[in-house]
């Protein structure tokens, strides 16, 4: 038995995560039974479809949208593209570029057998695994061989918009002591409903996520990583309507940590809740078959909602995305589930609250590498008070073990970092991690104090909330606006036209394969 | 060491406040102390420290000290330094323009609208084009507000509609039309190579292409931006960093009190 440094109850705990398990049930029976446009495109990727036509159209989107477009997609694009490749000889990306063309039309194909449709495309799905389990093994000997940092991981951004600036900004920050790199999306790409091609030098707030810019960044990292003697971890975005696409491109690409959150997509985002649930469960199996941290985007809640009275959703939301998480098989030691440190700082004992609340999160999911935001709603501009509301926030990481502690920037709210502010960031974060290393093990939290009774709160008010959303279900709960206030009706959002049920000569080998139970 | 920390050397700039020459202060009136840090784009060394004093004297400074230096990676050098400015600026004839309004709480411009519109007045807000931060919409009119200024979702005699982030400027058009609106909120966070102004001006245009520039109070927000360039980009008001719902719904009911009833 685990022993609680708050008193918590590991029997509520477990309690929690039995209703949790009986929500993410409910949704896995919605989402066994259907499919979307960007699972099937994810299929084409995997089968080796890339490239555009002279419209930028990526092919994956021009087969897809062609058996829409006949009213077929349910059947899926692996019957079509198996069915095509017996009849014709040619492989998927032969197919596909035929397909642009318009020389060919795979829906009208004398038809095969599903199972012979299977069997054709079979060398290329065998191809597909073991180009990702290649991958992953390199990361993997990185680490045996080179190492990486230790946790809490030093995880911060760079956003300049041009892929090449990325790099020298990257560069800097790992050689400054950065663990994981994320490049910040273009601002709107969640909503395209198609992953551009091609290294890109223009974005808004960020740059656009291509398998061609990840290609160009992990090649960067890895050679900055040999040089400096510590593997530097890649991380970008699923979430938005192309969750498993940038998935498949992330596992070819050797990413190692991805934003997936499909609760993220729906309330922030205004994404279908059908249409990112059914693309959230393959985006988390490719996620988890490629060793890729998940990040969960609790933290946003805060962001709108208060965050020391709301601490209880992003703790019910934790539970949800880990049991989601779980179903698709991901491991819990690549459970990066979020939350943060986002009180008012004018607060009386507010430190008090946060170390509670991180030390909960800690205990109640022990091998996952939590995910812990910095503040970001109350940075003012102030930079000279906001390096010390990122110090407190480091000092509760490094003293309840978090395990990816995305740097809080001094001036947050002004600008995306220069490589001044991600130099400061870095130092603030490893003079505290240092001075502080082993203050958890050293400190208890006095029985019946403000940590203990926060910690044993925010525990009962989640359960109270799980077991409505478990009555409820967690279309009907979200339709209600349970989370972060925001109402999102069940068919309202971007994205449901392209949700279908699955037809009779549906199948998609994937799942199995990756699927390890 | 360059004059000024420990020195005992009598300073000879005159101390006394002239509003028509005002400097930085630092510890003594007109010193002029300011600091400055900034990043080049060379290795680190003595040749990389001259430059950022020249740099520094070519921004205006004397008496320049570099205090911190640390190269970030080979080829980009960061600096903290501290100069005197030679500038000065004459406060006297300073002229910003501002909100004309006096700012009232939640129940006063409830009761001021109550009394003067005598109906609820219409807004509706966005963030618009593809900027997806709501922080600062979301701020104004949620009910729970910001920092305890409750958003215009909770006054009475305010009917509010949140329209969320990444509203294309053609929607946000139409709802304003289908709600009849009063005022529009529009709201923009993100302001990498000037995309905000680009979004603010095509909703200007397209107000003004449908003829309804004049018939709603058109507002713009955010933390970049200010009341005066806001008027510059044809909005009729701006409101920028530390400003509240308090702020902006004092200024719509009485902006539209002023065209109603004047």
């Amino acid at each position: 038995m685990q022993r609680s440094k708050l008193g918590l109850d590991f029997d509520k705990v477990n309690y929690a995560k039995d209703v949790s398990r009986n929500i993410a049930d409910n949704v896995q029976e919605f989402v066994e039974s259907y499919t979307t446009v960007s699972v099937e495109r994810t299929l084409c990727r995997l089968l080796g479809i890339d490239g555009v036509d002279n419209n930028e159209v990526p092919l994956p989107n021009i087969v897809v949208d062609e058996i829409k477009d006949k009213g077929v997609l349910n059947q899926g694009v692996m019957y079509f593209l198996g069915n095509a490749i017996i009849e014709t000889g040619l492989n998927p990306q032969q197919v596909a570029d035929k397909m642009s063309a318009g020389e060919l039309d795979i829906t009208q194909l004398p038809s095969h057998t599903v199972a012979e449709a299977h069997e054709a495309l079979k060398p290329y799905i065998n191809n597909c695994i073991d180009r990702i389990l290649a991958r992953k093994a390199k990361r993997d000997n990185y680490i045996d061989t080179i190492g990486e940092g230790p946790k809490p991981y030093l995880y911060v951004i760079v956003a300049t918009g041009n892929i090449y600036e990325d790099v020298i900004q990257a560069e800097a920050a790992a050689r400054q002591g950065a663990d994981i790199i994320a490049v910040i999306r273009t601002t709107g790409q969640s909503l395209l409903d198609y992953v551009p091609y091609g290294a890109t030098t223009e974005g808004f707030g960020g740059t656009v996520a291509t398998q061609e810019n990840f290609r160009i960044m992990r090649t960067h990292l890895d050679k900055v990583g040999e040089e400096e003697g510590k593997y530097v971890r890649l991380c970008n975005y699923c979430s938005g309507l192309c969750m498993p696409e940038i998935a498949a491109m992330g596992a070819f690409e050797g990413l190692d940590v991805m934003l997936n959150d499909a609760l993220y997509g729906i309330l922030f985002r205004d994404i279908n809740m059908k249409r990112t649930l059914v693309d959230q469960y393959f985006s988390r199996i490719l996620n988890g078959f490629a060793g890729v941290i998940i990040n969960t985007g609790e933290d946003n809640y805060l962001t709108t909602a208060d965050a020391f009275e709301e601490a209880h959703t992003v703790l019910a939301s934790d539970f949800i995305n880990e049991q989601l998480a779980l179903i698709a098989d991901l491991p819990e030691e690549q459970m990066g589930l979020g939350h943060a440190f986002e009180m008012e700082p004018g607060l009386e004992n507010g430190f008090l609250y946060e170390l509670a609340q991180a030390q909960m999160t800690r205990e109640i999911f022990p091998k996952a590498p939590l995910k812990y935001m910095p503040p970001t709603k109350f940075m003012t501009g102030n930079i000279f008070k906001g390096n010390v509301q990122d110090a407190l926030f480091n000092q509760i990481s490094i003293w309840t073990g978090q395990g990816i502690q995305l740097l809080g920037m001094l001036t947050e709210a002004i600008h995306t970092p220069f490589m001044s502010d991600r130099y400061l960031s870095l130092e603030n974060a490893k003079y505290v991690f240092n001075n502080m290393k082993n203050i958890g093990d050293e400190v208890e939290f006095k029985e019946g104090g403000i940590i203990r009774t926060r910690a044993q709160k925010i525990l009962s008010d989640s359960i109270e909330l799980l077991e409505k959303i478990e009555k409820e279900g967690l279309f009907s709960a979200l339709e209600k606006g349970i989370f972060a206030d925001i109402k999102r009706p069940i068919n309202g959002g971007k994205g449901l036209d392209g949700v279908v049920e699955k037809g009779s000569n549906y199948f998609n080998p994937f799942v199995a394969l990756m699927k390890k139970n | 060491m360059s004059g000024g920390l420990y020195s005992t050397n009598s300073n000879e700039f005159d101390k006394t406040l002239d509003l028509t020459k005002i400097k930085p202060y630092g510890d003594t009136m007109n010193d002029g102390k300011t600091q400055v840090s900034f990043t080049l784009p060379v290795p680190k060394g003595d040749e990389a420290i001259e430059a950022a004093k020249q740099m520094m004297r070519k921004m205006g400074f004397e008496d320049i000290q570099v205090v911190f230096v640390q190269e970030l990676m080979k080829g980009f050098t960061f600096f903290n330094c501290y100069g005197s400015s030679i500038h000065t600026v004459d406060y006297t004839t300073i002229v910003v323009p501002k909100v004309e309004s006096t700012t009232m709480d939640m129940h006063e411009t409830d009761d001021f609208i109550r009394e003067h519109i005598g109906r609820k007045i219409v807004v509706v807000g966005a963030s618009t084009g593809s900027d997806a931060h709501t922080v600062g919409i979301d701020a104004i009119m949620n009910m729970k507000g910001f920092a305890g200024h409750y958003g215009l979702e909770r006054y009475d005699m305010v009917e509010a509609l949140n329209m969320g982030s990444q509203v294309p400027n053609e929607e946000f058009i139409a709802k304003a039309i289908e709600m009849k609106a009063d005022i529009l909120l529009v709201s923009q966070t993100v302001t990498q190579k000037d995309i905000h102004i680009k979004n603010l001006v095509e909703l200007v245009e397209m107000l003004e292409a449908e003829g309804l520039r004049d018939k709603v109070i058109l507002i713009c927000g955010g933390p970049r931006l200010s009341h005066e360039l806001a008027k510059e980009l044809g909005y009729d008001a701006g409101f920028g960093m530390n400003k509240y719902s308090d702020d902006v719904a004092s200024y719509m009911a009485q902006e539209l009190d002023r065209r109603i009833n004047q």
